[in-house]
């Protein structure tokens, strides 16, 4: 039953085939099965199969949605009223949620069996998932490979099939990356598109939660519920929701795809590069027009975003001061001790690289020639995206310079892991929507497994109309 | 090196964020290296250019002025790591 669709799964909910509870039982006992992989930090067994009996129910009296009774998983930076949410970090191991975030509401409303929240890096910070103060997260194609951050325990646990669909947060490619890595599907929707109202900040104007599932229907099925305007997020978007399932289905005739020759260049693995050349050709075959482009500014977008990045996670990462909730330091000898302390002990490294690159970015006669400077960039990149995206209906690029690497292969060195981001980060800074797709599998080195392959497909904001 | 130790002593003072002594070197050495990246920057001449800082250029959206939060003092103070009376408490800040 795990590698069926939300579709196949909610017919066989409806014809009797088996239940929710059964169903809800299935992935209990895989979650439980495949515990190695660290996937889940919290798993909600008897929450789970109360709402699974609920789902049946309402499957029974007629009054269900297609996302009725189907398990999922949440990724543990959005909060779940009366269930721990740790956001990855030792500072919010005791935490738990007095609310639900808008995204576990309405998948709560839509009779979703949600098993348990998802293993991720320490407040989303990272790209392997080895940041987590729960452990580092295994692929599941190659245990001793990362799965990518930070939404990795979103993308093992439906790659695995310990969740039918899992939610991810993307910052700078926190959702595509890991989705890559795993074989997997995952959508970063616009910004403001998805709510992040109880979705723990990280960098306000970048942060967006998105669906990551095994198939593209899958993910429209998850999007269509996730999706839409809220009033208690302030830079929530109103634009309508369309039906996403309705446009699944379209031919490609005629369709332009743009390749920026950028992201082929240098530091590209041989194997994705050729993967993703027989995608090309699959798409020329369906009838696309590849057009190639140069988008200059793109190769500023790592630093521009580190310094962004970081300077809204200094900001965001202030409220956590041990006073309200989270985590207090024993005997405080006075208040500036207890928030030095407090902060000190609970922060993992990488989280407290960014609040004090954040912190000299944001201070006193720097914030011209860093912050500024950053958003001045962001603006030429926006354009160079929107000027490309006026010539062609979608870009297509790699979504990983590389096949996923060895769990401690990277962690000595955080510009290292910073590059990795390579091709998914302008995306956040222009806050355009995005995709990593399943587009192949290869070994990067002889005698080396072979490993999932993404291609990351880039859109306008709003769909132009009938391409 | 961009950056000495004392720098980085005083960016973890100005953020309330304890680092221990061993390992302000490393932290040091990864803020220089971070800042270097960052210089990239430059080579792009960004004079005249607006800064972006949402990406759909949206302004901040106004609501009337009605009370939509409830009470929740104790539920809130639940998670507190300690509190009393209906206060959060801290050590004394006033002698």
């Amino acid at each position: 039953m795990y590698n069926k669709t939300i579709k196949e799964l909610a017919q066989g909910l409806r014809s009797g085939e088996y239940s929710s509870v059964e169903l809800t039982r299935h992935f209990l006992a895989r979650i439980k099965q495949y515990q190695h992989l660290n996937a889940y930090i919290t798993v909600t067994e008897e929450m789970a199969l109360r709402a699974a009996e609920v789902a049946d129910a309402r499957i029974a009296d007629g009054d269900a949605t297609l996302l009725t009774g189907i398990p999922i998983a949440q990724k543990d930076i959005f909060c779940t009223l009366g269930v721990k949410t740790s956001c990855g970090s030792k500072m919010l191991d005791n935490f738990i949620a007095p609310y639900n975030a808008t995204v576990v509401e309405k998948l709560d409303q839509a009779g979703a069996v949600m098993l348990g929240k998802l293993n991720m890096d320490e407040f989303a910070m990272g790209s392997s998932n080895e940041n987590s103060y729960y452990g580092a997260v295994k692929n599941p194609w190659n245990t001793t490979a990362v799965p990518g951050g930070s939404s990795g325990g979103s993308a093992v646990a439906v790659a695995a099939g310990l969740t039918v669909c899992a939610t991810g947060t993307d910052t700078g490619g926190s959702i595509r990356q890991p989705a890559a890595f795993c074989g997997i599907t995952g959508l970063k929707p616009t910004y403001g598109r998805v709510s992040r109202y109880g979705m723990i900040a990280y960098a306000s104007s970048l942060d967006q939660g998105g669906p990551m599932a095994r198939s593209a229907e899958d993910a429209a099925v998850l999007l269509q519920v996730m999706a839409g305007f809220d009033q208690k997020d302030s830079t929530s978007v109103e634009y309508p929701v369309p039906d996403y399932l309705a446009e699944l289905n379209k031919p490609l005739e005629g369709l332009k795809i743009g390749l920026p020759t950028e992201f082929f260049g240098d530091g590209l693995s041989a194997n994705i590069a050729a993967d993703l050349d027989n995608a090309m050709n699959a798409y020329r075959r369906l009838g696309a027009e590849i057009i190639e482009l140069s988008m200059p500014t793109l190769k500023l977008a790592i630093p521009a975003y580190y310094v962004i990045a970081s300077a809204e996670c200094s900001s965001n990462l202030s409220r956590f001061d041990g006073v309200r909730y989270g985590y207090r330091c024993a005997y405080p000898a006075d208040l500036t001790d207890l928030y030095i302390r407090s902060r000190g002990e609970a922060f993992g490294k990488e989280v407290k690289r960014r609040i004090l690159m954040g912190t000299y970015a944001l201070s006193a006669g720097y914030y011209d020639a860093y912050y500024l400077k950053a958003q001045k960039i962001r603006r030429l990149i926006s354009d160079d995206f929107k000027s490309a995206l006026s010539k062609v209906d979608v870009i297509m690029s790699p979504v990983t310079p590389t096949n996923a690497f060895g769990i401690g292969e990277k962690t000595a060195d955080p510009i290292q892991m910073y590059l990795e981001d390579l091709y998914t980060i302008a995306i956040n800074l222009a806050g355009l929507p995005a995709m990593s797709i399943p587009a192949g599998f290869s070994a990067d080195k002889n005698g080396s497994p072979a490993m999932p392959v993404g291609l990351q497909i880039i859109a306008i904001i709003l769909p132009k109309p009938g391409y | 090196m961009l950056l000495t130790t004392e720098d980085v002593k005083k960016i973890a003072y100005l953020a309330r964020l304890g680092i221990e002594n061993h390992d302000l070197d490393s932290y040091t050495k990864d803020l220089s290296n971070m800042l270097d990246l960052m210089t990239r920057m430059n080579e792009l001449d960004t004079e005249g250019v607006q800064a972006m800082a949402h990406p759909l250029d949206q302004v901040q959206r106004l609501r009337s002025d009605l009370i939509t939060e409830t009470e929740q003092r104790e539920h809130f103070q639940a998670i507190a790591p300690q509190v009393e009376d209906g206060l959060y408490l801290v050590p004394k800040v006033i002698e």
